[in-house]
């Protein structure tokens, strides 16, 4: 019986191994290959650099394209994360505490906004840009991706205030505070969890969307998701620069998870994520 | 109480007027109109969505990604599970395990389209070396079954530890006496974990294969950047097919596409969305 048991655990963990090897080595690959000169890429393959260079790197953070593009995606994420939280706060509370007419079908409604494809906004959006001038700007694609990250925002949101009892509210009341100080002073420390959880996933989903990134801008507002597709199928594709830029998208995404990691854990226990 | 209600609302209702109403309203104002090129609109009724319905192209990238995201759940599914439960309970390799698991749904899907092109490429990828020395001459350009197996395969990579957290954190909400309990009755493995994982095990399987599918459905920028769709027509899903009538400005034949594209997501969103508030409940009332 314990030998029976001692086997299966050997069993599982030669399991674990392959599969996190296959897991990683991909990843490992493109580390390896950023540190390479161009001519070791084409000329052989090797598990190690020969030579380790970072070159590549060097060549990105002095190429004014790259740079602005890292800037644009920058820029555009942090004003459509600033302006999903401030919108989304007081509608999930909205629909976290009072009940009104339609409110079900409302709530319905703004998910199924996260469900749709891109595809299907690309042409209005051009259409309606263009018109109203805000065609290849920051605050254009800001907006544009609100479409997908108010609802996503709202529905972690009122999943966080719902577990926040009412008798909160209503001690509040009761001893006579005012609404705009309950709120600002006692609720929204109390959701802080949710609106990092919230914060993080309208970031990420910003920082790779490339649908409406790429469509909807041309010059001023490329983001680093559409000066790497650009950078594949021009002749004599540079795979060593391509590996380091995207060694360095990976880089916000794993600053923001660093900061909010134990918010996060609780966002994954209450199976919204 | 009612009226403050929708005060709250009304910033971001404001907002999703611009981006999700207005948009909407003109890609259903334009899928009844031929319009190509810059050219006046005319007004063509329902013909457009006649057209698309008859399109072999439409149909098959539809059938395409029917069939691409069957796959994805058939493999994903089944892998999440039994790598979650292969994973050690508790002790030191925990969180080194989660933290190897969170690293892939980190990375943008660019980004992932460009690790596996460094993979694949026919003069410097080690995948195609691989099978070289298989005897199997791999060409991710060439071959449909190839290019089509290729992208199943990043997806696979990319989002089976999303199933696997979801399952492991579903796992550890299982008490051990169920498991005690079980055994006490001699039951074999197998029906164990039919009868006493499985169903606990329901409600994050579920939530998982709703993002799982909701999100291949849309698979978009893996195929852009890995086959560019091709070859031929063998990885050219949905997404992509419909980008493409829309770049060669075909506007309202896109937008009649589209339309229909955004009622098979409405329809399978309500079906889901009706049965993860089913179980929501039913997990609600046994606890």
């Amino acid at each position: 019986m314990m030998k029976d048991k001692k086997d299966k655990r050997i069993g599982a963990t030669i399991l674990l191994i392959i599969y996190f090897t296959i897991l990683i080595f991909p990843i490992y690959w493109m580390v390896n290959t950023s540190l390479k000169y161009d001519e070791e890429i084409l000329s052989s393959m090797t598990f190690f650099p020969r030579e380790i260079t970072f070159k590549n790197y060097e060549q990105i953070f002095t190429s004014e394209l790259w740079m602005e593009s890292f800037a644009n995606s920058l820029i555009y994420v942090f004003m459509n994360v600033a302006i999903t939280i401030v919108v989304s706060v007081p509608a999930a509370y909205a629909f976290s505490r009072w009940n009104f007419r339609g409110d079900k079908h409302l709530f319905f409604w703004l998910i199924t906004n996260r469900m749709a494809p891109a595809v299907i906004f690309m042409i209005p959006f051009t259409q309606l840009y263009n018109n109203l001038g805000l065609f290849d700007t920051h605050i254009g694609v800001s907006i544009a991706h609100l479409l997908f990250n108010i609802p996503l925002a709202i529905w972690i949101l009122e999943g966080f205030m719902s577990g926040i009892p009412k008798e909160i509210d209503e001690t509040a009341f009761v001893d006579g505070y005012p609404f705009h100080k309950f709120f600002f002073k006692i609720f929204l420390p109390l959701v802080k969890q949710g609106i990092g959880v919230a914060a993080f996933l309208c970031f990420t989903f910003s920082w790779v969307e490339l649908i409406l990134a790429k469509t909807l801008t041309i010059t001023d507002a490329k983001p680093v998701v559409v000066t790497l597709t650009v950078g594949i199928g021009a002749e004599g594709v540079k795979w060593g620069l391509l590996a380091a830029a995207g060694v360095l998208t990976i880089v916000p995404g794993a600053l923001v998870v660093y900061f909010v990691r134990n918010y996060l854990a609780k966002g994954f226990a209450l199976g919204r994520v | 109480m009612k009226n403050r209600a929708w005060l709250f609302l009304l910033p971001a209702l404001a907002f999703m007027a611009v981006s999700a109403i207005i948009p909407l309203v003109t890609v259903i104002n334009y899928s009844q109109n031929y319009i190509f090129a810059g050219s006046m609109p005319t007004f063509v009724g329902l013909e457009n969505f006649v057209e698309v319905l008859q399109d072999p192209q439409f149909l098959g990238s539809i059938g395409r990604q029917f069939i691409f995201t069957f796959l994805v759940l058939l493999i994903e599914v089944p892998l999440g599970i039994i790598i979650a439960l292969a994973m050690p309970k508790k002790g030191n390799w925990v969180p080194l395990n989660l933290v190897l698991l969170g690293i892939p749904l980190l990375i943008p899907y660019n980004v992932v389209g460009i690790i596996w092109r460094l993979f694949t490429q026919s003069d410097v990828g080690i995948v195609p070396a691989a099978f070289n020395g298989l005897n199997y001459a791999y060409n991710v350009t060439l071959n449909s079954g190839d290019a089509f197996f290729t992208i199943l395969t990043v997806d696979v990579w990319h989002w089976t530890p999303l199933l696997i957290l979801l399952s492991y954190a579903g796992l550890q909400a299982i008490p051990n006496a169920y498991y005690r309990a079980a055994a006490i009755d001699g039951a074999s493995k197998w029906s164990t974990f039919k009868y006493v994982t499985l169903p606990k095990l329901r409600t994050v399987l579920t939530i998982g294969i709703l993002l799982r599918f909701m999100d291949s459905f849309k698979i978009y920028s893996e195929p852009l950047l890995l086959t560019g769709g091709g070859p031929g027509t063998a990885t050219t899903f949905l997404s992509l097919f419909i980008s493409r009538k829309a770049e060669s400005y075909e506007l309202g034949y896109a937008s009649a596409a589209s339309l229909i594209y955004f009622f098979i997501v409405l329809v399978m969103s309500y079906i889901f969305f009706q049965f993860i508030s089913r179980v929501g409940r039913g997990v609600h009332d046994e606890g």
